[in-house]
């Protein structure tokens, strides 16, 4: 076992990965540290250059389109592409690339093609205003053909990242900025480290993890609002309120089963993202609950989420756009109340 | 290279950077399209046939599949091909299976160019379960990958960069395998046009980028779209070798292919190769080309790759009437037995479209 941060786990991931099959590469925009460039944007591909030369770790031009398309089409000759885009809303310049072309060629190939590609796109808010902040899971998650996966923690990162390079499908990595806990400090980041295990492991998609035991409401957040749950939790158990917090680690697939069994025993459900309330993946999760398990309800469900507003760059207003622990507290105040 | 309105056809291995020297001529192409020069030389006798067979397939594949769409036996749309035969062929001929070939929503020629039987293209144009893609693709999404034909791709543009990753795989791969990447005039105002080809030219990538300039993105002339004369000079701005060249004229696309593929094996890059052609038939299925004056048409189908070709090997002595017509008449009876196959084939299970969303392991 050995403490690291999230950072350290993707970038190990990755190492391991590229050691072990030489069909994986990296390919984005300043990702090489050669020649005094970044190691990516957060720093996750620092250090793979001095290992595998450039061809492996290909720096690429500004653009989206070829980033994405290239990944689809290496993919589907042979290749393990892990692609980065610096922050998840550029995803919106390639979303053709992403959307027409790798979630949908096996199906259109009528599943002779297979596109085993992975993109990395870095979400949430950090002061940077409205186009370096959203989170965007709600866009994928309805996308067939797609897999979607969020590790929020550095044993995950690792685990769900060497999972989704082997998979035969498209993965999207959606990582908080605020979790990486590299050197590059953000204002407002957790210094997370946790503990991951020496050598090779992998975590199966579609399994949730229950963070915390409660009788009393279920919480199901991802990402940093799976933390900013528990740090409720804490406060909510010193008045009585015992939450049980299920982080769903993978949206696609999503863990249905590990939500249901916590709402027998809790009757009341709440899901936090940072992704906006409309349409936001809580709204899916929602409707899955209410359609087939309405009788395991003491309560309406509450969904906390980010307002339905760009994210604005004024840490003030930002703070109050994106759930806070205050937040999620209140809101389980009154959904005891229910 | 065009220049005072004729077609040069290049007879020299040199590539040239396209140098905007071809503005003379009408900005929409071929001035007037006059009889070819054909200053290219036939190649033996079964490659010489064998290129004519494979464009007499793709003409009378096109002629069928527009009659049964007519007749209401296949479903959605059509964007046909026949009338550019000679780009397909000329590109395609001399590459291997393990080459790539990436196409457009205008497919049929390519694929079959490519080696995708014409059996399975029937039947998927008869959503049928043997068709090329299991019935999940359809007339604009054609191909087979056994074959190095990745399932077409009918978002305009899109294509190109997906070109790059696959040639980017050939070199990783250690092959010598190229990427021939086909797409028209409008396309080349896409922003994926312009990330793909700098990203293929900055790193070498063994890849053929082959613009098939028909004249009209749809309905739009290509000189209502942009300010310059050719696709081709603006190879230059990628830094690589451009060249404008008569797409009707098999032997000058042939030509052409070689180089630019000789040259991308070499892994010396990439090259844009603009040919100039012409649609016999619209865009798509509900087209009658009102926008096409009288005389472009008719000088165009004047100058029908498939006739020229043909009266070539006539005249060169190459092949006699009774061969050709032997030829034409095999290729009848093949598209009939692709009917036949099609007609007596068995639809999807109409649960079969929950299959495939994602890879479900093998080789199909």
């Amino acid at each position: 076992m050995a403490q690291m941060s999230v950072v350290e786990a993707l970038n190990q991931a990755i190492m391991e990965e590229m050691q072990r099959d030489e069909r994986v590469f990296c390919l984005g925009e300043d990702i090489s540290d050669a020649d005094g460039g970044y190691g990516g944007a957060f720093a996750v591909t620092r250090g793979l250059h001095d290992k595998f030369g450039y061809d492996r770790v290909l720096n690429t031009p500004i653009s989206e389109i070829l980033i994405a398309g290239m990944a689809v089409g290496a993919a589907m000759t042979g290749m393990r592409p892990i692609a980065d885009l610096q922050y998840g809303d550029f995803l919106f310049c390639c979303m053709d690339q992403m959307v027409n072309q790798a979630a949908k060629m096996c199906y259109m190939s009528g599943g002779r093609v297979s596109v085993p590609m992975v993109m990395r796109a870095p979400v949430g808010a950090t002061t940077r205003g409205a186009q370096h902040a959203q989170s965007l899971e709600g866009y994928f998650t309805h996308v067939p053909g797609l897999k979607v996966i969020c590790p929020a923690t550095a044993y995950d990162a690792k685990g769900l990242l060497k999972t989704a390079i082997r998979d035969d499908n498209p993965v999207l990595v959606f990582e908080h900025k605020l979790l990486y806990g590299g050197k590059r400090k953000e204002r407002e980041a957790l210094s997370m480290v946790g503990e991951v295990p020496d050598g090779d492991y992998t975590i199966p998609f579609g399994e949730a993890v229950v963070r915390r035991e409660g009788q009393d409401i279920t919480i199901v957040a991802n990402l940093m609002m799976m933390y900013r749950a528990m740090e409720a939790a804490v406060e909510l158990e010193k008045e009585g309120i015992r939450c049980e917090v299920i982080d769903p680690r993978t949206l696609v697939p999503f863990d249905y089963a590990t939500v249901v069994e916590s709402l027998r025993k809790t009757g009341r459900l709440m899901i936090v993202h940072e992704d906006n309330y409309r349409n936001g993946w809580g709204a899916q999760v929602s409707a899955y609950i209410a359609e087939h398990e309405i009788y395991l309800l003491d309560a309406p469900i509450k969904r906390v989420a980010a307002y339905d507003v760009p994210v604005p760059f004024a840490p003030v207003m930002e703070k109050y756009v994106v759930p806070s622990t205050e937040r999620i507290i209140e809101s389980a105040r009154s959904l005891m109340n229910e | 290279m065009m220049a005072n309105g004729k077609i040069k056809n290049k007879r020299t291995a040199e590539h040239s950077h396209s140098d905007g020297n071809n503005s003379s001529g009408n900005r929409a192409g071929l001035a007037k399209p006059e009889k070819s020069q054909l200053l290219t030389t036939l190649p033996e006798k079964r490659k010489a046939l064998g290129m004519y067979e494979a464009m007499v397939l793709i003409r009378k594949y096109e002629e069928r599949i527009y009659f049964l769409f007519l007749e209401g036996r296949v479903s959605g749309s059509i964007h046909q091909s026949h009338g550019q035969e000679a780009c397909a062929v000329g590109m395609l001929y001399d590459l291997r299976p393990s080459d790539y070939m990436a196409s457009t929503h205008r497919p049929a020629s390519h694929d079959l160019a490519k080696g995708v039987s014409v059996e399975s293209m029937m039947c998927e144009m008869y959503a049928k379960s043997n068709g090329c893609c299991h019935g999940k693709g359809g007339a604009m999404h054609t191909g087979d990958i056994s074959v190095g034909a990745i399932p077409a791709n009918a978002i305009v543009g899109s294509n190109i960069p997906i070109a790059v990753g696959i040639a980017l795989s050939c070199k990783y791969r250690k092959t010598d395998n190229v990427v021939v990447c086909f797409f028209g005039d409008g396309a080349s105002n896409e922003g994926a046009f312009h990330e793909g080809i700098n990203g293929a030219a900055l790193w070498n990538l063994p890849v053929i980028f082959v613009c098939e300039n028909n004249l009209y993105g749809a309905s739009t002339p290509v000189k209502a779209t942009m300010k310059i004369d050719t696709i081709a000079e603006r190879a230059a701005s990628y830094g690589i070798p451009g060249e404008r060249v008569d797409g009707n004229d098999i032997l000058a696309v042939n030509a052409a292919a070689s180089r630019a593929i000789e040259r991308a094996r070499r892994g010396e890059g990439p090259t844009l190769l603009e040919l100039m052609t012409y649609r016999i038939a619209g865009h798509s299925r509900s087209d009658a080309c009102a926008y096409r004056p009288d005389e472009e048409e008719a000088a165009w189908f004047a100058r029908d790759p498939i006739k020229l070709y043909r009266n070539r090997l006539l005249d060169s002595g190459v092949a006699s009437e009774t061969e050709l017509s032997a030829i034409d008449a095999a290729i009848d009876e093949r598209v009939d037995k692709a009917v036949e196959l099609a007609e007596a084939s068995p639809d999807p299970l109409p649960e079969d479209a929950l299959k495939n969303v994602y890879w479900e392991g093998g080789v199909l």
